[in-house]
């Protein structure tokens, strides 16, 4: 049986974690390698760096940090924030990474994923779609961290993005990012019920019945950033709560 | 006595850095190989598992891969396929119109095709495996238990003609075959250099196989 999958992520600037980890068995909890190889260890299914180092030069520093990680975690990695060109993706698979995350290009150049997927392969295209509620039962896309509404349906983008050769969307509620009330779950439906592609729920956790809410609400995947940080939740108790409420987990039983 | 020589091939195009971290976590000097020349060298090829069927197989050919590794399966080194590399093994292929694989194994590759729509295509994330038992399995998963998750993201699955070369089966709204290992003949529709540490199990398996 195909599990759900618990993904944590990891905001990075300039090679250090951005928000705040407290992994208290770390030397250096800022160090996005270490913690990341935490996770993996501690049974995520895959991690996600998001970059939101603004400027060109230090992407160096991401790709760097991409290429150690990729040494020590033996999970799919997916590397989102500031790709623009097909080169920017070819230097971050190359570097190991799993996947790519694209957001405000696809939205200024749709045929940029179309190109990418031809490229690379479906596999290892995801975008990441920011929707805002507007109205009852209308969603917009939002780009460059939910400031500017793009006016975009987020469903007929959703569906658009897979025809052009998304193997993955990644759906974020700016709505719910951050309030720990739970996710939007009409979003979620709406979404994953219009693409045949796996759809990862993000934003608006911050307890257990949220992501037993977001599994029956058609995500393939969940996206967990500073509930796992802090320590809140576990990977472990989150699987645990899951699988008592009988949705399929990947079992975390491993000595390494 | 050195590391054991296991080669990677590149086809140009996409993630071959995993395969090799792997590879280096099993103890095995893992090689970028983009020609065919001396492959005969190393003692173990993994084909990895990137980009869609027909641009591979083209490329296999064009370099003259397609020969080369047939002779060096018949010579009775260890290879593996990884996900598309795997697909590649088999007769043909039907990604974006048909297309002639490498013919180690007779069968072919078929698309994911749900009426209903309540299972998403790619099957991507993470899946329990059903070991079979099967004259080569025990090697393969050696050590591994029955049962465990590994990590798939594809559209297609391949349906060998011949089940003997079956090494476990997995279930996606059909069962299909998972992995074969037939002699020195292994490969996996899951990804095992992102499977943590049970996948790197198998490659360590392999990379033992190899050394023998």
């Amino acid at each position: 049986m195909l599990g759900i999958r618990l993904i944590p992520c990891l905001d990075v600037a300039n090679g250090r974690v951005v928000k705040g980890t407290n992994f208290i068995n770390l030397k250096d909890a800022g160090n996005p390698i270490e913690v990341a190889r935490q996770y993996y260890l501690d049974g995520a299914d895959e991690i996600v760096f998001l970059d939101i180092t603004a400027t060109h030069e230090r992407r160096n520093t991401t790709i760097d940090l991409v290429r150690r990680t990729a040494e020590k975690v033996f999970i799919p990695l997916t590397v989102g924030g500031g790709i623009k060109t097909v080169e920017d993706i070819r230097n971050l698979l190359n570097a190991g990474a799993d996947k790519v995350s694209l957001n405000s290009s696809a939205v200024k150049d749709p045929e940029f994923v179309k190109k990418a997927s031809n490229k690379f392969g479906i596999q290892c295209i995801v975008v990441a779609v920011d929707a805002k509620r507007v109205k009852k039962n209308r969603w917009n896309v939002f780009i460059h961290g939910g400031r500017i509404d793009t006016g975009i349906d987020a469903i007929v983008w959703s569906k658009k993005i897979m025809e052009l050769g998304a193997g993955e969307i990644l759906l974020t509620s700016m709505d719910k990012d951050g309030t720990r009330d739970g996710y939007d779950l009409e979003l979620l439906e709406a979404v994953s019920g219009s693409v045949k592609i796996p759809v990862v729920a993000s934003g608006g956790a911050g307890k257990m019945e949220h992501f037993y809410q977001a599994c029956e609400s058609g995500a393939s995947a969940i996206l967990v950033a500073s509930l796992f940080h802090y320590k809140e939740l576990t990977i472990k108790g989150v699987k645990n709560y899951l699988r008592s409420k009988n949705i399929f987990v990947r079992t975390i039983n491993e000595k390494v | 006595m050195g590391q054991i020589k296991i080669a990677v091939i590149d086809y140009g195009f996409g993630n071959i850095k995993s395969v090799i971290n792997a590879l280096h976590y099993c103890n095995a000097e893992a090689c970028v190989v983009d020609s065919p020349l001396k492959i005969s060298d190393f003692g173990g090829i993994i084909l990895p598992g990137v980009g869609a069927f027909g641009p591979a197989a083209d490329f296999l050919r064009l370099k003259g891969f397609d020969k080369a590794i047939r002779n060096y399966v018949n010579s009775g080194k260890m290879l593996y396929g990884i996900c598309l590399g795997f697909q590649l093994f088999f007769t043909k292929g039907s990604e974006s119109g048909s297309h002639e694989g490498l013919g180690l194994i007779s069968g072919e590759v078929r698309k994911f095709n749900f009426k209903d729509g309540l299972l998403k295509i790619p099957h991507m994330g993470w899946n329990s495996v059903n070991i079979e038992r099967s004259l080569y399995s025990g090697k393969m998963f050696f050590s591994i238990n029955d049962g465990e998750n590994f990590y798939f993201v594809h559209s297609y699955y391949v349906v060998p003609e011949n089940f003997l070369c079956v090494s476990s089966t997995c279930e996606y709204g059909l069962k299909f075959c998972s992995s074969v290992a037939y002699e020195n003949l292994w490969g996996s529709q899951f990804h095992p250099e992102k499977s943590g540490e049970k996948g790197l199990k198998i490659l360590s398996n392999f990379v033992r196989e190899a050394s023998k």
